[in-house]
């Protein structure tokens, strides 16, 4: 079994999450789909550290986050598949 | 695994177990903490539960005041109490109600007697108490004499990838064996409530919780002065990827696996329906969401962390596990279970939950958890408003 990079929670998400200590831009990476045990490939835009986030689509302003197969926020900022998403370009939709 | 029967526990009077055997110097008030102290340095065997509060509260947070201080001295894992308080009344109401478990329990006022004297009386009850307790031995007791209660702090993705997933998987498997559970964090379930309302084990216990959480989302956006954002999530969560509150709180919400929660209890009160998952109505903060579920009678905590919360209980002990492989190294001395090796599917969560209950059951007959190790007895009060 090839390492995994990056773990998605469910087949729903557009969103991943980094499992490794950083990916580096331009790195091939391997996505496990934890709901389904499947398996993904995408290719990084920028270092993304352990535990952020990267962007399985992409996005235009306005869209929604899906992460454990729910709606965690929305984007403000257009985000390009394989990019970094966290603070900088999504706000949560409640406070 | 095959899930062990039972663990080592203290038989209390009132057919509670406890996994510690504690004797505790209850100060009811600010002031009284010197002197609790003072005994507690006197007599080892004994520690003191300093406090902030316990003057000119009144109402509704006079009443939760009464009902941490004596549901922290009814826990089966304080084996007896002595009670210090300024004044003589506030002092006996405590006392009457912890005496109600059948423990020893006496208490002492400061007023017109002063801290010297008040210490040498107190001091000869502790050392009666110390030695009584020393005798106490560990027996054997079933699983559902664990009443486990669940929070997780400086969460990051992994929390919701690995270790809260891990309490989930736990928590599946012990609740068919009549163990109670409680989760908490009304505020951090934002974002998360509708599907948390959901499991609801009945309707009433669903529509309670969107009681609770709009009570206390309506108070917090009457009380915000900035964006809310800047909070929740912490700094801390947002160095681990956290990015929203509502990514947050569907990470949270793996703690409680597939149960449904029987009943939604007011902070510190004790579960009345037996054996399952209760939710209680508690802010999010680590010390204050402990003090008030070790107060309602839980005996062992299980705290998933992703970056590293460091909290430990002054009565209950703190199980701490991470998902996260850098605070596993970085801060081992805090760590008690590693779940790191489900990122490299190198363990599955059925494998994570099976470490956890061993772990658990360990912690619960004697082993020290590593924030008893490290000396962390946090006991914060909830305070609903300004004292008059």
């Amino acid at each position: 079994m090839a390492n995994t990079d990056i773990i998605i929670h469910d087949e729903k998400d557009n969103v991943g999450v980094v499992v490794i200590e950083k990916i580096t831009p331009n790195q091939d990476c391997n996505c496990w789909v934890m709901e389904n045990d499947s398996s993904v490939q995408i290719q990084s835009k920028n270092e993304i550290p352990l535990g952020h986030k990267i962007a399985m689509i992409d996005f235009n302003e306005g869209d929604t986050i899906i992460k454990y197969g729910h709606d965690i926020g929305k984007v403000v900022k257009s985000i390009k598949k394989g990019e970094h998403v966290h603070v900088h370009n999504v706000k949560t939709k409640k406070w | 695994m095959e899930i062990p029967k039972s663990f080592l526990g203290y038989k209390r009077e009132n057919k509670r177990v406890g996994t510690r055997n504690h004797v505790v110097i209850l100060p009811v008030d600010d002031i009284s903490n010197a002197c609790a102290e003072a005994v507690a340095n006197n007599i080892k065997g004994t520690f003191a539960i300093p406090h902030a509060y316990g003057r000119l509260q009144f109402g509704a947070d006079l009443e939760l005041f009464f009902d941490t201080m004596i549901g922290t001295g009814k826990n089966p894992n304080v084996a007896a109490c002595v009670v210090i308080g300024i004044e003589p009344k506030w002092t006996k109401k405590i006392v009457d109600a912890i005496a109600t478990t059948g423990k020893p329990v006496e208490g002492f006022s400061i007023e017109g007697a002063g801290d010297i004297e008040t210490i040498m009386k107190a001091s000869r009850k502790a050392q009666e108490f110390s030695q009584w307790a020393s005798e106490k031995q560990r027996e054997e007791c079933p699983l559902s004499d664990l009443w486990i209660s669940v929070k997780c702090g400086e969460s990051d993705t992994t929390s919701g990838m690995a270790a809260n997933p891990a309490v989930g998987n736990l928590m599946d498997k012990l609740e068919p064996l009549g163990v109670h559970l409680c989760f908490g964090e009304t505020s951090e379930l934002t974002g998360a409530e509708k599907v948390c309302a959901t499991r609801g084990a009945t309707p009433e216990a669903s529509e309670k919780f969107m009681k609770t959480w709009s009570d206390y989302n309506d108070f917090i956006l009457k009380e915000a002065t900035n964006d809310l954002s800047e909070s929740q999530p912490t700094a801390g969560n947002i160095a681990g990827g956290l990015t929203t509150i509502e990514e947050k709180a569907f990470g949270n919400f793996q703690k409680i696996g597939s149960r449904k929660f029987i009943d939604v209890l007011t902070p510190a009160e004790d579960p009345k329906n037996g054996p399952g998952l209760y939710f209680m109505d508690t802010s999010s903060a680590a010390g204050e969401c402990l003090t008030l579920q070790a107060a309602a009678g839980f005996n062992i905590h299980l705290f998933p962390t992703g970056q590293g919360n460091i909290i430990g209980n002054a009565i209950e002990p703190v199980v701490k596990l991470t998902g996260n492989p850098s605070t596993a190294v970085n801060m081992k001395e805090h760590i008690d279970l590693d779940v790191s090796k489900i990122l490299k599917r190198e363990m599955n969560m059925d494998q994570a939950g099976d470490e956890l209950i061993k772990t658990t059951i360990r912690a619960a007959s004697g082993r020290l958890t590593c924030a008893e190790v490290l000396g962390h007895k946090e006991f914060i009060m909830t305070k609903l408003f300004r004292s008059a």
